[in-house]
């Protein structure tokens, strides 16, 4: 992140509630262009919910999202998809398409048209995502005759195509292979690096650590650091949010062993 | 295969039929004669047979079909589902319900468009509530058995009204009704519902593309950009014009919106928004076909449409619901 970045998404306070529970109890983040924050923390911390918020899919019950300067919540959709790209936790697809299809739909706030209907700056886009998370060879393919890695990656590739200035990925790592695993975070990282915004939600506290600029910490709906890796993953935090600490050799062990 | 292609051919099909259905037939008229009628040449009587009673049931079995196959498009489109369709989900039964009380309580208060109006806002009742709880996400399964459920409560609310039906020719209608016919339908009859279905086949097109950002579920297509409510209103509005109409030509004739479907959707690449054409024509095809064998049949009392497409149609959707393990596979 450069000294000269400006705040692209602003959540002011952000409080959501369901059924009685506060999922996220007054979070503010800022996210600047150019750098890539790592949302981590521990399952039903907030992060998911965090997202869509950001993305201004949820209401927040108080508080607020601001993209560039003005409230989200007053976006039309397609104005929002233009800025943002979303690629959520919940990869199901309702349909066997092909993965040129899928891949597509990253372009749907351009005009909606299939692959092989589209024009030819947004069929550029569709080809080179699909290069850059090595998707090419699944073109023709159908989904349903692809493994869960190989589907990830068309989705890793429709959100690309969009190529929005602002990037939400919610673990977008999950069901891939570590070579392709980390392919992915250099994808990311590199689209941070030309100047865009990626925030995504990582269980991999070693990736969350060596990829992003910044670390949030999500617990229970608070977000308790938000910082550089090395000053927000120090012990206490990783004992008290995650229960684990730093073992010596590398990788992580248990906290507290006995309460296991 | 390209998409145009698969249009162009089942478009061609359909054209066929058509055709045959003007001089094929089981009165007195020679295949030379009703070539003739219907290029316009030859007798008065050949004329009359071939354009006045032939053709206007041949293209109101096409135009109930179409409508038909579109409307099981555009419902499985938004629901995610390959099972939903009008008549399973019952859309069509609560479109025949509409027709019945019009017909029941003698209402003509709009005319000779009382009938198809009251169809089209019977229709618009079941997709309203199919669509709303779609929208609170309950499972594939669930909403297979609300239809179910919908379905079998319009029947009896049907039966009902033929239970207290006024007079014996009000009955005859009604079980037209249920049973789905295009006997005896004149040019007139197309004439009142051509509105109908011209106003669905607008909003299918203005909002079939979102039906393929909704391939990644409704907060997703969201995100891409779809703005969910006027999508969902437009496909629900869309599918409620076009059943209503045709159930209120033919009566309930079901299963056509999930076979058609079903056939052509690896023909567009399981495209959502590209499916609804194809769908329409190969319906259309498929019941005006079927009307066709009907009439040709040697048999001493005709069979009911609707009794046919349903004796080929729900072995069918056995066959798919039971081999669907996920959704759209």
């Amino acid at each position: 992140m450069t000294q000269r970045s400006v705040i692209r998404l602003l959540a002011d306070r952000v409080s959501i509630r369901r059924d009685g529970r506060d999922i996220l109890s007054d979070v503010s983040l800022e996210v600047h262009s150019g750098e890539m924050i790592a949302l981590v923390g521990p399952n039903g911390a907030g992060k998911s919910t965090l997202i869509r918020t950001l993305l201004g899919l949820l209401e927040p019950d108080a508080g607020g999202v601001m993209l560039d300067g003005g409230p989200v919540s007053v976006l039309s959709a397609r104005a929002r998809a233009r800025q943002m790209a979303y690629l959520p936790q919940d990869r199901t697809v309702a349909w066997s398409v092909t993965g040129a299809d899928l891949a597509a739909l990253g372009r749907f706030a351009w005009g909606g048209a299939a692959y092989d209907r589209l024009g030819a700056t947004d069929r550029d886009k569709v080809d080179q995502a699909l290069e850059l998370t090595g998707a090419t060879a699944l073109k023709n393919r159908l989904l349903h005759t692809l493994s869960g890695g190989e589907q990830a990656r068309l989705h890793l590739a429709r959100a690309l195509a969009s190529d929005a200035s602002l990037l939400m990925a919610d673990e977008p790592i999950a069901a891939l292979d570590p070579r392709h695993q980390l392919e992915a975070m250099q994808v990311l990282r590199a689209q941070a690096d030309r100047g865009a915004s990626v925030v995504c939600a990582l269980h991999d506290l070693e990736l969350a650590g060596r990829y992003a600029d910044r670390v949030a910490v999500l617990d229970r709906g608070r977000l308790i650091a938000c910082g550089s890796p090395d000053a927000v993953l120090d012990a206490e935090t990783l004992a008290q949010v995650f229960g684990v600490m730093r073992q010596p050799s590398g990788g992580f062990a248990l906290a507290d062993p006995g309460q296991a | 295969m390209t998409r145009l292609g698969v249009n162009a051919a089942l478009l061609a099909g359909g054209g066929l039929v058509l055709i045959l259905s003007g001089v094929l037939g089981s009165s007195e008229l020679s295949l030379a004669q009703a070539f003739g009628a219907l290029v316009g040449a030859g007798d008065e009587t050949a004329r009359i047979i071939v354009w006045e009673i032939r053709l206007p049931r041949a293209l109101a079995a096409l135009g109930v079909g179409a409508a038909l196959g579109a409307s099981g498009a555009l419902m499985q489109g938004l629901l995610r589902n390959p099972l939903a369709e009008p008549g399973v989900l019952g859309v069509s039964a609560s479109a025949s319900l509409g027709a019945i009380i019009a017909l029941y309580f003698g209402l003509g208060f709009l005319g000779a468009f009382t009938v198809p109006v009251l169809a089209v806002l019977g229709a618009l009742a079941a997709t309203g509530v199919l669509s709303f709880l779609a929208a609170a996400r309950i499972s594939a399964v669930q909403l297979i058995l609300v239809g179910v459920g919908l379905s079998s409560f319009a029947g009896a609310l049907g039966a009902l009204a033929i239970n207290l039906a006024p007079n014996r020719f009000a009955l005859s209608d009604m079980v037209t009704w249920m049973l789905g016919s295009v006997t005896n339908r004149s040019l007139d009859d197309l004439v009142f519902v051509a509105p109908f279905w011209v106003a669905g086949v607008v909003l299918a097109v203005l909002t079939a593309p979102g039906l393929r950002a909704l391939a990644l579920g409704e907060e997703t297509a969201q995100s891409l950009g779809v703005n969910l409510g006027r999508t969902r209103t437009g496909v629900i509005g869309a599918a409620a014009l076009l059943t209503g109409a045709a159930v209120a030509i033919s009566g309930v004739i079901g299963f056509v919106g999930i076979v058609a479907p079903h056939i052509v959707r690896p023909f567009v690449r399981h495209d959502p928004a590209d499916l609804v054409w194809p769908s329409a024509l190969l319906g259309g095809g498929l019941i005006s076909l079927a009307d066709l064998i009907l009439r040709l049949a040697p048999l001493d009392q005709e069979l009911r449409l609707g009794v046919m497409v349903s004796m080929i149609g729900a072995p069918i959707f056995i066959l798919i619901a039971a081999r669907s393990r996920g959704m759209g596979q």
